[in-house]
C-alpha cells in the first residue's frame, strides 16, 4: 500500500449528505475485474450529462457544467469534503478505488457509513471525521476563496486551514501506524500464523460441526 | 460454545469473544472468519491480489462462490450476451476452479442471489462469523450469526489468512414489541426501523433486532430484516437463535448431522443475550402502529405508510435536510402533498436479497392469484432468488399464477436489484421494488424506485398504483 505523506490539496465540496456508494461508482463500471481507470467514471451520473457505459471512450462525453467537479475552480482537486453519513450504501471497494484513481487523497465529513470508511484505509485514502459544526466552517470558507486549500499532517492528526487554524482529529493507533508505514495488512496478519492455527485446533474441539 | 455464560453478555459479545485470535493495545482484534461468501463483482481483484503475491488460500472449505450480479434472468442456454459481464462470470469460475473453491455456477439448480444460497445449502449456520464482499451480508446475522460486508482488499484478507482486523462495534437492541396488524411484514417492519432511526442511526453498531414481532416472524422474514440492517447504517444486524432457526437449519446439504448436529444445537440455544446484557443503545417499535409502508425518495429513510402524503420540504427546519427532500422529490418527480397512492406505477420488481424467498413470493403469489397486472404496468417481473426456489415455486405452481396475471417468471439472480445485467429501469421510469435501495439511478440511470414488501408491490402491479394491499378489491 501507498505510504500516506503529509499533504496540501485544493478542496472539493461535495455539498449533499448521504453520498452512496453506487452515486460514487456506478454499478456498471463494476464489471471490471481490474483496480485502477475508475477516476473518469468517479460521480458518473452526476459528473456527465450522457449515460456512461464500460469502454466508452469517457473523454467525449458531455460534462455536466454544474456539477462540482466540472467546474474549473474545483479541477484537480485533492480533498473532498462532504455532509454526514459519506459512503453509505454498497460495499463496493471501487468507490475508494474511483476516488483515489481521480487523486482525491483525503475525504472529510461529520460521518462516515462504516465499510467505505473502513476500505478507505486499504488504499491508502484518509477519511477524516471532524464536528458537524467545523465542516460547516471549511464548506463557506471553501465556497468563499478559489483555490482553497487545506494540509492534513497524519501524523500529527491536524488539518489546518490557509489562515494557520488548525483542527485536531481522530484516527485508531493501528491504522495510522499502516498508513504511515505503506504496510500491507495481509503481511503483517501473516505474521501471526501460529496464533491463527492454535484458535482454528482449539475452536475444532469446541465447535467440531464447524471444521467438518 | 466458548462463550460460558457469565452474565450480561450480548448475543454480539459472545460471538464476538469466541472469535478473537488475538488483540492489538488499541483494541483493533484479529478476529477468525469461519465463512466467507464470494461473488464474481468484488472477488476478481482478490484473487489477483493473491496470485501477486503468491499466496493460496488458507482454508477453501470454508469459502463458497456463486455468480449472481451479472447473471441474464431470461434463457441461459447462450451464455451471457454482454460480453463485460460474461468476462466477469468467467474469471470467477477460473478463479475458483484455480484455487479449489467450490462454485455453484450459472447452470447450477444451487444457483442463486449469495445471500439466499448460503442460508438455502446451510452453509450459513448460528454463532459462525460470515462475511462477503457484498454490503448485504447482513442478511446471515438472521441465524444468531455475526455477518458482514466487507470490500475487497478485505476478501483477499480472509481468502489469504481465515480473519479480519477489526474493531468492536457498539451494540444497539431493536426491540420491536407486540404483534404486526394485517398486510404488515417483515418488510414494512423493517422500513418503519429505518424511518425511525435513520440510515446512518446504526452507523458504528451492530444490531439485534428482538421483541414479539421479529420472534413471530419466519426465517425468510428475519433474513428480511437483517438483510436491511445496512440500510439503517449498521454493518451487521442478527437475531438469537431459538426453534424457528434450528428447524430451518436442520437437513441441509452443508448443515450437522448425527451426534454433531445435537452438539451443535445444544450451543446454539445460548446464542442470544442474556436477561442482563446492556446494549449501548435501545430503540422501542410499536408493531402494532406499523402501516405497510413505501419509499418516496432516494434514501431508505425517506418511507412513509400507503395512506400518507408525500412530505412538503417547506416544512422542514432543518436546511440540509430539506434541500436533501427537495432534490429527492425532484428526481422522483413528485409534489409535495400527493397521496402515496396515488403514485402510478410502470415497473414492478419482485426479487433481490431481500425478498426473493419462496415465502415472498407466495406472499406476492396470494395477491397476484386470479387478478391482472394493470394496463398501465409496462413490466411486472418476479425473480426467484435460487434456482432451488424457483423449482420449489414452480412447483407450488405459483409460475402460472403469476404469468396468468401478466407477470413475468425469470431466472434466478439480482437482476433489477441493481441492475447489472440487462433487467433496467429507463430514465423517468417508475417501479414498485422488494428490493433494498432507492438511490439515484441504483435501478438504471433516471429510474425512480419505491421501496415496498412483495405483497405490496404485487398489489401495485394489479392497481397500477400504490395501493394497501388489504384495501384491494
Ligand atoms: S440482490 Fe441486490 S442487494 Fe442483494 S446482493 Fe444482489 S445486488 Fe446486492
Amino acid at each position: 500500500m501507498r505510504k500516506f505523506e503529509t499533504m496540501t490539496g485544493k478542496v472539493v465540496p461535495m455539498d449533499r449528505p448521504n453520498v452512496d456508494t453506487d452515486a460514487i461508482i456506478p454499478k456498471q463500471y463494476l464489471k471490471s475485474i481490474k483496480r485502477t481507470g475508475f477516476g473518469v467514471t468517479l460521480f458518473d451520473d452526476w459528473r456527465y450529462l450522457d449515460p456512461g457505459e464500460p469502454g466508452m471512450d469517457h473523454g467525449k462525453r458531455r460534462e455536466n457544467p454544474d456539477f462540482v467537479l466540472n467546474q474549473p475552480r474545483y479541477r484537480g482537486g485533492q480533498i473532498l469534503l462532504a455532509r454526514k453519513n459519506f459512503g453509505c450504501g454498497s460495499s463496493r471497494e471501487h468507490a475508494v478505488w474511483a476516488l483515489d484513481d481521480y487523486g482525491i487523497r483525503v475525504v472529510i465529513a461529520p460521518s462516515f457509513a462504516d465499510i467505505f470508511f473502513n476500505n478507505s484505509f486499504k488504499s491508502g485514502l484518509l477519511p477524516i471525521v471532524l464536528p458537524e459544526d467545523v465542516v460547516d466552517r471549511l464548506f463557506q470558507e471553501t465556497f468563499a476563496s478559489e483555490g482553497y486549500a487545506l494540509t492534513v499532517d497524519l501524523e500529527a492528526q491536524t488539518v489546518v486551514t490557509p489562515s494557520g487554524q488548525a483542527y485536531a482529529f481522530e484516527v485508531d493507533e493501528f491504522r495510522k501506524y499502516c498508513l504511515l508505514n505503506g504496510f500491507d495488512d495481509i503481511g503483517l496478519t501473516l505474521r501471526h500464523a501460529d496464533e491463527i492455527r492454535a484458535y482454528e485446533a482449539r475452536r475444532a474441539r469446541e465447535a467440531p460441526w464447524l471444521f467438518n | 460454545m466458548s462463550g460460558q455464560t457469565t452474565g450480561g453478555k450480548t448475543l454480539y459479545d459472545k460471538i464476538w469473544n469466541a472469535h478473537v485470535v488475538r488483540s492489538e493495545p488499541d483494541g483493533t482484534a484479529l478476529i477468525y472468519i469461519d465463512r466467507q461468501l464470494v461473488h464474481e463483482v468484488t472477488s476478481p481483484q482478490a484473487f489477483e491480489g493473491l496470485r501477486m503475491a503468491g499466496r493460496k488460500p488458507w482454508r477453501t472449505a470454508a469459502v463458497l462462490a456463486v455468480p449472481d450480479h451479472n447473471v441474464p434472468t431470461t434463457d441461459r442456454s447462450q451464455g451471457i450476451a454482454d460480453p463485460v459481464s460474461r468476462e466477469q462470470v468467467e474469471t470467477l469460475d477460473a478463479n475458483c476452479q484455480a484455487f479449489g473453491i467450490t462454485e455453484f455456477r450459472m447452470n447450477d439448480i444451487r444457483q442463486g442471489i449469495v445471500h439466499v444460497i448460503g442460508p438455502e445449502a446451510g452453509f450459513t449456520l448460528p454463532g459462525t462469523t460470515i462475511v462477503c464482499g457484498d454490503s448485504h451480508t447482513s442478511t446471515h446475522g438472521a441465524f444468531g450469526a455475526l455477518a458482514f460486508g466487507i470490500g475487497t482488499s478485505e476478501v483477499e484478507h480472509v481468502l489469504a489468512t481465515q480473519c479480519l482486523l477489526q474493531k468492536k462495534s457498539k451494540s444497539m437492541l431493536v426491540e420491536v414489541r407486540g404483534r404486526v396488524g394485517p398486510g404488515v411484514t417483515a418488510k414494512d417492519i423493517v422500513l418503519a426501523i429505518i424511518g425511525e432511526i435513520g440510515t446512518a442511526g446504526g452507523t458504528g453498531y451492530a444490531i439485534e433486532f428482538g421483541g414479539e414481532a421479529i420472534r413471530a416472524l419466519s426465517m425468510e422474514g428475519r433474513m428480511t430484516v437483517c438483510n436491511m440492517a445496512i440500510e439503517a447504517g449498521a454493518r451487521a444486524g442478527m437475531v438469537a437463535v431459538d426453534e424457528t432457526t434450528v428447524e430451518y437449519v436442520q437437513g441441509r446439504p452443508y448443515t450437522p448431522t448425527g451426534d454433531m448436529w445435537d452438539q451443535a444445537v445444544a450451543a446454539w440455544f445460548d446464542l442470544r443475550s442474556d436477561d442482563d446484557a446492556r446494549f449501548d443503545r435501545v430503540v422501542t417499535i410499536d408493531a402494532v402502529a406499523i402501516r405497510p409502508q413505501v419509499t418516496w425518495g432516494t434514501s431508505p429513510e425517506m418511507v412513509l405508510p400507503v395512506d400518507a402524503r408525500v412530505p412538503d420540504p417547506a416544512q422542514e427546519k432543518d436546511e440540509v435536510k430539506a434541500n436533501g427532500m427537495r432534490r429527492a422529490l425532484e428526481y422522483m418527480g413528485l409534489k409535495p402533498g400527493m397521496a402515496i397512492s396515488d403514485i402510478a406505477v410502470d415497473k414492478v420488481f419482485i426479487g433481490s436479497c431481500t425478498n426473493s424467498r419462496i415465502e415472498d413470493l407466495r406472499a406476492a403469489a396470494a395477491v397476484v392469484k386470479g387478478r391482472k397486472k394493470a394496463g398501465n404496468v409496462k413490466l411486472a417481473m418476479v425473480v426467484p432468488g435460487s434456482g432451488l426456489v424457483k423449482q420449489q415455486a414452480e412447483q407450488e405452481g405459483l409460475d402460472r399464477i403469476f404469468l396468468e396475471a401478466g407477470f413475468e417468471w425469470r431466472e434466478p439472480g439480482c437482476s433489477m436489484c441493481l441492475a447489472m445485467n440487462a433487467d433496467r429501469l429507463e430514465p423517468g421510469e417508475r417501479c414498485a421494488s422488494t428490493s433494498n435501495r432507492n438511490f439515484e439511478g441504483r435501478q438504471g440511470q433516471g429510474g425512480r424506485t419505491h421501496l415496498v414488501s412483495p405483497a405490496m408491490a404485487a398489489a401495485a402491479g394489479v392497481a397500477g398504483h400504490f395501493i394497501d394491499v388489504c384495501d384491494l378489491k
